[in-house]
């Protein structure tokens, strides 16, 4: 009882505390002391949302900006988790791929935008290149310090029992290292989604969610704006929430790796 | 239930750390319904834990015993390596020379930058915004952390919105400050200060949670009041999250600029810099742009936070 009392006030603050935003953002906009373009009213976001939902248009800018992410993200790790392995397995690899990648790594994958416009024209391909840019590094380190992390009693273990090299790399590295592996993954979408939204910006196509805000941006639609944000937004909770929480549950858990991330 | 009792068991928990926290409920019967609450914070902790892995693998790379020039070569081989590749594609003219420099004209073209003044000038302006918009999300970040980390009140109201605002990409806020604060200077770092703040409130939040308990017991049976239970058990205690904290918020502060820089139309910084060059297809222009933000990035997390968290971890005995 006291349980739910508690909680059901938590929820009446959060409750209290969004809805007030709101309201203040309500009175804000219909007191005409800014204009309306610039802070539309709820209703109208709403309303523009709505209808971009369901003539499909809305739709059809989110596939755009995830077939990007989705297609760089698997260059990403296709590349990096086997690079990582590469790299915590032979010391010349690590020697040779760490300095470049602590070198490449501090750079902002939306410096390169304007560099990979010119290489690279227009459109899509420079989308992809900027997602699987930002996505490579928090992969390839997490992959790399997973595997160095595994137990290596494990791996004596297993080869005791008279697991080949094989066997070795997938029944025992590949789950020991997949907590970090996953965590890499998540991090990476993290830095993926805020790259390809900025290179929807500058490297505008005629699609996706980022060049719907930016193309607002011109014409005032703050309404539009406004309601590709909430997109965005709901897609990255989604994303960040659902898939990997899902994933994380077939696998990590699944072979009770949870403990052994924390170390 | 008595009102008092449920009171006295809410203001015990929340100042637990999250593993004693539910020990303790298990053993309480008073506090025992309240078990799923802890399981939320428990979850919310394991998430940031993740974050923290990714500063695992910097620690990783600590040198060992070898002669400096010896690791000096090491690191610097495979550079000359790629360095000889893009020489060997640049020169083969393969791409048109105006698209792909060879490396003599990106470090002409660096030097004649910054001999004429003009590339410091890009960058200094550049670091300015970032510092004063992330010295805006610091002080404001960890004030509203450490006020929803004490206060009950304050974390049930403040939550939902920065949960709500939080997994928006940060850039994709940029058009909206433009709009609203118009183009310049202001809207970049109130644009940076924003998105920087975010990280920081969260870890700093988690920070004063995860404060051990017995620390403050045995403060307080040592009579501490609450101003010095704050200031010497609270924030050294949090400290390592508070930095965590500063450093995930600075490297986001830092990837935001940029990218606000070029949409911006600022007049000095190294993202306009880089997107300015490209109406003149000055890739070399460009490649300069990109290397010193390179640096200051490296510099960013090299010099100023290993030496922030040298100085005060490790001379507290805080490191873990």
């Amino acid at each position: 009882m006291t349980l739910t009392a508690d909680r059901i006030r938590s929820w009446r603050r959060a409750a209290t505390s969004i809805i007030g935003v709101l309201v203040l953002y309500e009175i804000v906009a219909r007191s005409g002391y800014f204009p309306a373009v610039l802070l539309p009213p709820l209703s109208k976001v709403a309303a523009t949302l709505y209808t971009s939902l369901i003539d499909g248009t809305m739709l059809q800018h989110a596939a755009a900006t995830l077939y990007r992410v989705l297609f760089g993200m698997v260059l990403a790790i296709a590349v990096a988790v086997p690079l990582g392995v590469l790299m915590a397995r032979f010391k010349p690899v690590e020697n040779f791929c760490l300095p470049l990648a602590s070198a490449l790594m501090p750079i902002p994958s939306l410096a390169w935008v304007p560099v990979f416009i010119l290489w690279f024209g227009l459109g899509n391909t420079v989308a992809i290149l900027i997602v699987f840019y930002a996505s490579t590094f928090p992969i390839l380190l997490n992959t790399w310090s997973g595997v160095r992390s595994v137990n290596p009693l494990w791996l004596r273990a297993a080869g005791a029992m008279g697991a080949d090299g094989q066997s070795l790399f997938w029944k025992v590295m590949i789950p020991a290292a997949s907590p970090f592996i996953i965590t890499g993954i998540r991090q990476a979408f993290l830095r993926a989604w805020i790259a390809v939204i900025g290179a929807e910006f500058l490297a505008a196509s005629d699609f996706g969610l980022g060049w719907v805000i930016f193309d607002s941006k011109e014409f005032l639609n703050a309404d539009l704006m406004l309601a590709s944000l909430a997109v965005i937004g709901f897609i990255g909770f989604v994303f960040e929430r659902v898939v990997f929480g899902s994933v994380e549950k077939a696998t990590v858990m699944r072979w009770g790796m949870v403990r052994a991330a924390k170390t | 239930m008595a009102r008092g009792q449920q009171k006295n068991c809410r203001r015990r928990f929340r100042r637990l750390s999250p593993d004693s926290l539910v020990n303790i409920l298990a053993a309480d019967p008073v506090c025992r319904k309240s078990n799923q609450k802890a399981g939320s914070w428990k979850r919310l902790i394991a998430m940031t834990d993740a974050v923290h892995t990714a500063s695992v693998s910097e620690a990783a790379s600590a040198g060992s015993a070898e002669p400096w020039w010896r690791s000096f070569v090491r690191n610097a081989f495979p550079f000359v390596v790629v360095g000889a590749i893009w020489e060997i594609v640049a020169r083969s003219g393969m791409f048109p020379r105006k698209l792909f420099p060879p490396l003599g004209d990106i470090t002409e073209t660096f030097w004649r930058l910054t001999a004429a003044g003009i590339l410091p000038h890009h960058a200094a302006e550049t670091i300015m915004r970032l510092a004063a918009g992330f010295a805006l999300a610091a002080i404001v970040g960890v004030l509203i952390g450490i006020m929803m980390g004490r206060s009950r009140r304050a974390e049930d109201y403040t939550l939902p919105l920065v949960a709500i605002l939080a997994p928006i990409p940060g850039i994709a806020y940029a058009p909206l400050f433009l709009l609203w604060f118009g183009l310049g200077n202001i809207s970049a770092i109130l644009l940076v200060a924003f998105v920087s703040s975010f990280p920081i409130i969260f870890n700093t939040w988690t920070g004063v949670k995860a404060v051990k308990e017995i620390w403050l017991r045995s403060a307080q049976a040592m009579g501490a009041n609450d101003q010095r239970l704050f200031r010497h058990v609270i924030l050294p205690g949090a400290l390592p999250y508070i930095l965590t904290g500063l450093r995930l918020g600075l490297a986001q502060a830092w990837r935001v600029l940029v990218g606000v820089e070029m949409l911006a139309a600022v007049s000095w910084g190294l993202g306009w810099l880089i997107f300015g060059a490209r109406e003149f297809l000055n890739t070399d222009v460009m490649l300069s742009g990109v290397i010193v933000i390179g640096i200051i990035g490296l510099a960013l997390e090299k010099l100023v936070f290993q030496k922030l968290e040298d100085y005060t971890l490790v001379r507290w005995g805080m490191m873990r």
